[in-house]
């Protein structure tokens, strides 16, 4: 290996993806080509012009202002998502290895347990008992991150309590809490942020598949998977339309998963070597 | 092992328990009012009482929860409130269908991503690896439902080979083999993208090994001891992942029925969702709570089989 390695390739594909996607959806915060929402029954079907880039769809709504929009849905639903379920797991794993013996072991039987409810699972829960919304879809989309994040931050975190400024700290006398705010914590970061990565990545998945099947973002808010399953109806008359949304959802995706690989591959020299 | 089969069936046993009662807390605990929701809030008080009184909605939880899981013990799973028949009549119509769906999805997805798999190891750093994984990367980036939208478009509505979606019945074998067709496609070329990955870096991980080594130094062929020798030692983390990917595969028939109007238990679960129907949306959550479960148990059992030294570690 190089004295000075570069940057691995997944880390830049991914990074340029996700910042693509990220300057779109802050973009459509102060501007779009024209409102998302803007209906023009005149102007449907159109194709690709000076005025519609990507032409419009159905109800004459301007593609590009949508997929825009959708950006924004997908980024903010995914962003809540991952914090709120992150901030809960890793909490979760920092005090089962904090305290380790039965309150370790019991974070770990809910962990493993809550494989049993795959998002969709729980999102149908929530909708059969309150309707469907948005709020369900992000609950069950932070939920289902809560047991991923448990495990990475409690198993990187056992590894720092055995180093010795860890167990230099213990024999100074303080206590687990201030440990772990102050030396765990820092530590246990990298890996922390590589899975968050990963998991925006699959938050964005979920939100699609949620918003497709009608348990996830409510018209007329822009989701790509909304405009998916408007578009279905739509197949034999206006192919174009299924075409965009999945192309950013697979953009998107992508570009999260490369990021996370890429982070990982600087951030755990470990796997610098790896096949 | 047979104390091994005995833990982890009392294991799988406490699970299920756990799952059970989980989803009836969620749909009966949760600050909803189902018959509101049903109604609607401008229903009168006595529309509300009669129908929570038809629901057992004024029992105890316990008392309810009691009655309900015995009955679930007995094949019982309550009526359904809209279709106005036994839950458990509905479950057994569309559940063939969507069996066939997640066990043809899940073994169209083992054999591809063997293949591609065993084909990207044995070209490890060639054009041929470097194909599948990039094939692999956007295969996890592409949603299901989407692919079935573009299978569609090219399969059904190009080039007409394939219906776009329904279901003629199990009474025309070959019309209903053909409606299987795209939607097994959809969901097992995306598990496949995962499966082929962890196919090919355990399969270079043993192909370091020294007995890879020997086998090829004694000349055998180089396809033979790649799935002869190679393969079958590289399984462990394949058939992991290969379990967890039924779960998914089973989860993903609700989109995917979804997306081709197949009648199977996916479906119901919506219509079940759209007409408030708490009961059929209750069973039909702990019914693929229960296969994911089973899913997973099932490979616990497997490893053992595969792979002989686990077997002194686990007992």
């Amino acid at each position: 290996m190089s004295a000075r390695p570069s940057l691995p390739v997944s880390l830049v594909l991914g990074g340029a993806l996700v910042a693509a996607l990220t300057a779109a959806a802050l973009l459509s915060l102060v501007w779009t080509p024209h409102p998302f929402a803007a209906i023009d029954v005149a102007n449907r079907f159109q194709g690709p012009s000076a005025d519609h880039w990507l032409g419009t769809d159905q109800l004459g709504r301007d593609m590009v202002s949508q997929l825009m929009a959708g950006a924004r849905t997908s980024v903010a639903i995914a962003f809540v998502a991952v914090v709120l379920g992150g901030a809960i797991g890793t909490a979760l794993g920092l005090l089962a290895s904090a305290v380790g013996g039965i309150v370790e072991d019991a974070v770990m039987r809910l962990a493993d347990f809550s494989f049993a409810f795959p998002a969709l699972l729980f999102a149908i829960m929530l909708a059969a008992v309150f309707g469907p919304s948005l709020a369900n879809a992000i609950v069950a989309i932070a939920f289902i991150n809560i047991p991923v994040f448990a495990r990475v931050s409690r198993a990187a975190a056992n590894q720092v309590w055995t180093r010795e400024f860890t167990l230099a700290s213990q024999v100074a006398g303080r206590g687990g809490f201030a440990i772990t705010v102050d030396h765990i914590l820092p530590n246990i970061a990298a890996p922390v942020i590589v899975q968050a990565t990963i998991e925006f990545a699959v938050a964005i998945l979920a939100e699609a598949a949620l918003s497709y099947l009608g348990l996830g973002v409510q018209p007329p808010a822009a989701s790509w998977g909304r405009m998916l399953s408007e578009a279905q109806t739509l197949l034999y008359l206006a192919p174009q339309l299924a075409i965009y949304p999945g192309l950013c959802i697979v953009a998107a995706v992508l570009g999260f998963n490369l990021l996370g690989d890429g982070l990982r591959d600087i951030t755990d020299p470990r796997l610098s070597r790896r096949p | 092992m047979v104390l091994f089969l005995a833990k982890r069936t009392v294991g799988l046993l406490a699970t299920l328990l756990a799952v059970s009662i989980v989803v009836f807390l969620v749909m009966n605990v949760l600050p909803g009012d189902p018959v509101l929701v049903i109604l609607g809030i401008d229903s009168t008080p006595d529309a509300q009482a009669a129908l929570r009184e038809q629901l057992g909605l004024n029992a105890p939880l316990l008392e309810r929860y009691v009655s309900w899981i015995a009955g679930v013990l007995r094949g019982d799973f309550g009526t359904s409130h809209s279709f106005g028949v036994p839950v458990a009549g509905l479950i057994a119509e569309r559940l063939p269908l969507t069996l066939s769906l997640a066990l043809s999805a899940t073994l169209l997805t083992v054999v591809l991503a063997l293949a591609l798999g065993v084909f990207a190891a044995s070209n490890h750093r060639k054009a041929g690896d470097w194909g599948v994984m990039t094939l692999s990367q956007l295969g996890i980036a592409v949603p299901a439902f989407w692919l079935s939208m573009l299978l569609v478009l090219l399969f059904a509505v190009r080039l007409r080979w394939l219906p776009p979606g329904g279901f003629p019945g199990w009474s025309d074998p070959a019309a209903a083999l053909r409606a299987l067709v795209l939607p097994t496609v959809a969901l097992a070329l995306v598990q496949a993208a995962v499966l082929a990955r962890v196919t090919r870096s355990s399969m270079l991980e043993v192909l370091r090994l020294d007995f890879t080594r020997t086998a090829l130094a004694t000349g055998l062929s180089r396809g033979r001891v790649l799935w002869r020798h190679v393969l079958p030692n590289a399984l462990v983390p394949v058939v992991t992942i290969v379990g967890m990917q039924f779960a998914n595969v089973v989860t993903g028939t609700i989109v995917i029925e979804n997306v081709f109007y197949l009648p199977g238990l996916g479906r119901l679960i919506f219509q079940a969702i759209s007409n408030r129907d708490l009961m059929t949306v209750q069973a039909l959550v702990l019914l693929f709570a229960a296969i994911v479960v089973t899913a997973n148990f099932v490979v616990d059992i497997l490893y053992v089989l595969i792979d002989p030294r686990l077997r002194g570690r686990l007992a």
